[in-house]
């Protein structure tokens, strides 16, 4: 356990170091960030080996750091925190081997991408409130610059805009945590603002602020429109990290933050996240089944089933919540998987991400590996049995059946669309001209897959069908972590 | 009498040093180096003023907190302490930044009347008697405005320094009248009698108008709306290390005056009525965050774009003045210095690029990543911790000034309530702010203006060093907030 603070050191350590080195070699540059990534995400399985689970956060540094505004730098981490780090670790990884190809301002690139990791690394380790939300700014400005300098498509709209809501949705959530802290009086640590005492007419407020503030970065309908454009304008690695961790980060704020500090705000709000995250797979799942922009398919995928992580959170009870941290796990291999094939395998060497344009080529021939691993990634993405998606959505729609079927029978049908969707992408992009006429037409031959690719995808795969076979590997951890006393209160308050 | 004198003395060292500097700057170069090239002036001058600021700040330290002083006309306390070192800093900044900018036809005389502005700075920090007070206000101010008519190649500069001058004077003059009338009021010219009459809640007319012309010149010196109309012009037309230390040093000292003064009527840190002047000042508050958050979306220009900035922080800085009382002084100076030390950098940038080519428009920092790696990374220091963006010193002085204002009345309250709607700004802001980055590190360089940059040492050292001084306080904020 102890090695998960170093996480964060070698991850910023490695960020400068890929700097001074990008200025002489790119190649430097390169090996560098891929032995921070993987030296980060070492340190996490080496903890996660280690790992005893226990109710309640154990604590891993916790020193004075603002003794007069009642901050601490307190580091803690429970089967919550491990999933997500061990996530980060993997994504981080996987995401550097898919910006091999990067060859402008190389070491800007992996400085910056592994800026936003730190911050991520930081974000799930925090336990404390402010310490939490510096890193988690910290993540969010780097995403600017390597999207409006790497990006394609309309790339400084698609910026802006992401980070603009990101920041609307930091300002809510500090706002909150302001106002939290000046009504009780003690210091920021999570413990000491659970401590309260609020009065419910306080809670519920404070809980709209935070909950919402963090929401927007996890894709909360109607506050999701910052996904797709954002996802669609950023480079390959860095729509990997936005979908594959990034609105995770929102996520795990709501749980680890807005639930269990306000329990009485949850109850209140309960039904309106609720609907909105259905409304939000619905309708995000309905958009993608009529896109042609290839990359706009997966961002408006990645809203629908982020979807089904904050209706886990919302049904709040114990099944649902565990599926939901799940979900954040399978949903960010799945995302990060999709992404690469779009952006780096596809677009990189067509140069085109229309569906339109793609079902013109004999895609399946061109790219067999491409094809292989997007059908892999779709079956996960539609839960199929065999890969994460499925325990974790399984487990979603019987926890938020259990506070009310109607929400898990409307979020069944976004199960339907995420098969009509995924579908229909396999279909136009990879075999949409099966007839072996088509094989004499130009553009036969596109630069194979490389090496970092095929390690990068295999990663992905191999966690996604792990995670899928033994799910109790994650559920382990996770499952104790939601006894402990702080998120009991949040369970129980959030019980119809 | 005689021990009196001494501890004044001993008191006002280290304006002493900075006059004493400037005299020796002169002197210096009046007699050995009057035909040497301009270069060498400036940099001898710089580095002896240099060297006064630095004992300066040794006198400071020495002195400590030595209290009252003099009969009360000084208070030399942590609040004292602390401005007073963040504007020899800051001035010493302004130094750094001077060898870098275009050269001005008088060098020598430029940095001698900066130690003028400095010393009274320093003052002013430890003034605690209205007469005191006012002559350390002017000696900075005139100095100020001579420094902004400096480059006496440009006509926006003269322009920009009769401006100020204008404004500065009738600001000065409402300051004059408002201190005769809180004398007339009580009698006497210490700053806790004045205090005590400002934060009277229901107070004389007379009493009101005082007040009203006591903020009318508090918020010319801080670039609060609406008296913040010299300071785009000034931005702009002013040699950019002069805009640097109005932006800066100027700021920090009016902020140490004027909370000082405000709040001497009452005891720190005890709880109790709210003062009388503080819906006054929450209006200036709620007006400068509006004002400067929006109209700097609209500027093209990059100094007047950190001119409305400066307005908007000034509505910020504001809500730390309302709530220095209870919450002490700690959080309003550490934002107003590391507010200082980020806008010091931003000009130290503009000055760098000027002498590089133009830096008028926006457009003029395009490709400042090829141009100039080291201006290019320092300026996203700079404008992220404008920004607030952690782990920047930006961030926490944001956050410890709406911590306490949400303290201090809750989300209702006018304090809080305007935390609140400055959190909301923020968002605005950072939008201004990305647009300055956009050009200096997305954009490719113009095919006119794309040269490589070449900054001289001691500037590009001073730019490190104020970069390296916002990661600092930000990772490590207690280095200020622990003082108070």
């Amino acid at each position: 356990m102890s090695l998960l603070p170093w996480t964060i050191y070698f991850t910023l350590g490695g960020a400068l170091l890929a700097l001074a080195a990008g200025a002489r070699s790119a190649a430097a540059a390169r090996w560098l960030a891929l032995a921070t990534a993987l030296a980060g995400w070492g340190a996490t399985l080496g903890a996660a080996v280690r790992f005893t689970p226990a109710p309640g956060l154990q604590t891993l540094v916790d020193v004075a750091w603002i003794p007069e505004l009642g901050v601490r730098y307190h580091l803690a981490a429970d089967g919550i925190s491990l999933t997500l780090v061990v996530l980060t670790g993997l994504a981080a990884t996987a995401g550097v081997l898919f910006s091999w190809n990067v060859t402008e301002r190389t070491g800007e690139y992996f400085a910056l991408y592994l800026l936003l990791i730190a911050g991520v690394y930081g974000v799930f380790l925090s336990a404390d409130a402010l310490l939490l939300f510096a890193f988690y700014e910290l993540a969010i400005a780097p995403k600017y610059f390597l999207i409006a300098i790497w990006g394609s498509t309309r790339r400084e709209y698609g910026a802006m805009k992401l980070v603009l809501y990101s920041f609307a949705g930091s300002a809510l959530v500090l706002a909150g945590l302001l106002w939290a802290r000046a009504a009780s009086g003690a210091g920021f640590g999570l413990a000491d603002l659970a401590a309260g005492p609020y009065t419910a007419g306080q809670q519920t407020g404070m809980f709209a602020l935070v909950f919402l503030g963090f929401a927007v970065l996890a894709g909360l309908f109607p506050f999701h429109t910052w996904a797709p454009t954002g996802h669609v304008a950023a480079p390959t690695a860095a729509s990997m990290l936005l979908a594959g961790v990034v609105m995770k980060l929102g996520a795990y704020g709501c749980l680890r933050v807005a639930m269990p500090l306000f329990p009485a705000g949850l109850a209140f709000w309960q039904p309106v996240i609720a609907w909105l995250a259905v409304a939000g797979i619905l309708y995000a799942g309905a958009v993608a089944l009529v896109q042609d922009d290839f990359k706009f398919v997966i961002g408006y995928s990645s809203v629908s089933h982020m979807g089904f992580v904050l209706l886990g959170l919302a049904a709040a009870n114990a099944g649902a919540v565990g599926g939901a941290v799940l979900q954040m796990f399978s949903h960010g291999v799945i995302a990060g998987l999709l992404f690469a094939v779009v952006g780096r395998m596809v677009y990189d060497r067509t140069h085109t991400r229309r569906l339109r344009d793609l079902r013109a080529m004999p895609m399946h021939r061109l790219l067999p590996f491409a094809a292989l691993t997007f059908v892999l990634a779709g079956l996960a993405s539609m839960g199929l049995p065999g890969f994460s998606g499925f325990p974790a959505e399984l487990l979603i729609l019987v926890g938020a059946w259990k506070t009310s079927p109607v929400w898990a029978l409307a979020a069944a049908a976004g199960v339907a669309l995420a098969a009509a969707f995924t579908l229909r992408a396999i279909q136009l992009a990879f075999f949409g001209r099966t007839g072996g006429a088509a094989a004499g037409a130009p553009r036969q031959s596109l630069p194979p897959i490389t090496w970092p690719e095929r390690a990068g995808a295999l990663l992905l795969v191999g966690a996604t069908l792990l995670i899928g076979l033994r799910p109790d590997l994650l559920l382990g951890w996770i499952g104790p972590s939601l006894q402990s006393p702080l998120f009991q209160a949040a369970l129980k308050g959030g019980a119809p | 009498m005689n021990g009196d004198y001494a501890a004044l003395a001993r008191a006002l060292a280290p304006e002493t040093a900075l006059v004493a500097g400037a005299l020796a700057v002169l002197g210096l170069d009046l007699m050995w180096l009057r035909r040497r090239p301009a270069e060498t002036r400036l940099r001898t001058a710089v580095g002896v003023a240099a060297l006064a600021v630095a004992v300066a700040v040794m006198l400071v330290l020495a002195v400590g907190r030595a209290g009252v002083v003099a009969g009360g006309a000084l208070q030399v306390d942590t609040l004292a302490l602390a401005v007073r070192l963040g504007v020899l800093v800051l001035a010493l900044g302004a130094l750094g930044i001077a060898t870098g900018a275009p050269i001005p036809r008088h060098p020598v005389e430029y940095v001698a009347v900066m130690l003028f502005a400095a010393a009274g700075l320093t003052l002013m920090a430890a003034a605690n008697q209205l007469l005191l007070a006012f002559l350390a206000f002017e000696l900075a101010s005139l100095s100020l405005y001579v420094l902004t008519g400096f480059d006496k190649a440009r006509p926006e500069s003269a322009e920009a320094a009769l401006k100020y001058f204008l404004f500065g004077g009738m600001a000065a003059a409402f300051f004059l009248f408002g201190l005769s009338l809180l004398y007339g009021l009580t009698g006497s010219i210490a700053f806790p009698a004045a205090g005590a009459v400002l934060a009277a809640p229901h107070s004389s007319p007379l009493a009101a108008v005082a007040l009203v012309m006591v903020l009318v010149a508090f918020g010319f010196k801080v670039a609060a709306a609406p008296f913040h109309l010299w300071a785009p012009d000034v931005y702009q037309g002013a040699p950019a290390p002069t805009a640097a230390f109005i932006a800066s040093a100027s700021k920090l000292a009016g902020y140490g005056l004027f909370a000082r003064l405000l709040w001497a009527g009452t005891t720190p840190g005890a709880e109790g009525g709210v003062p009388g002047w503080l819906p006054v000042v929450a209006v200036l508050a709620g007006v400068s965050l509006l004002l400067g958050n929006l109209v700097a979306l609209a500027q093209t220009d990059v100094r007047r774009l950190l001119a409305y900035s400066a307005i908007a922080h000034a509505g910020a800085l504001l809500l730390g003045v309302m709530t220095a009382g209870r919450a002490g002084f700690g959080p309003l100076v550490y934002y107003a210095a590391t507010y200082g030390l980020a806008s010091l950098g931003a000009f130290g940038v503009i000055a760098a690029v000027e002498r590089g080519g133009g830096c008028r428009r926006l457009e003029d920092l395009a490709g400042l990543y090829r141009r100039s790696p080291l201006l290019a990374g320092c300026l996203t220091v700079f404008v992220l911790s404008l920004a607030g963006i952690p782990p920047l010193a930006g961030f926490f002085g944001k956050f410890a000034v709406f911590a306490a204002a949400l303290r201090f009345d809750g989300p209702t309250g006018p304090a809080g309530g305007l935390a609140l709607l400055a959190i909301a700004l923020t968002v605005v802001a950072l939008y201004y702010y990305l647009v300055i980055l956009k050009q200096a590190l997305v954009a490719a360089p113009a095919p006119h203006n794309g040269g490589r940059i070449a900054v001289p040492q001691p500037a590009a050292l001073t730019l490190a060093v104020t970069a390296g001084l916002i990661v600092l306080l930000g990772v490590f904020p207690s280095l200020v907030l622990g003082w108070f």
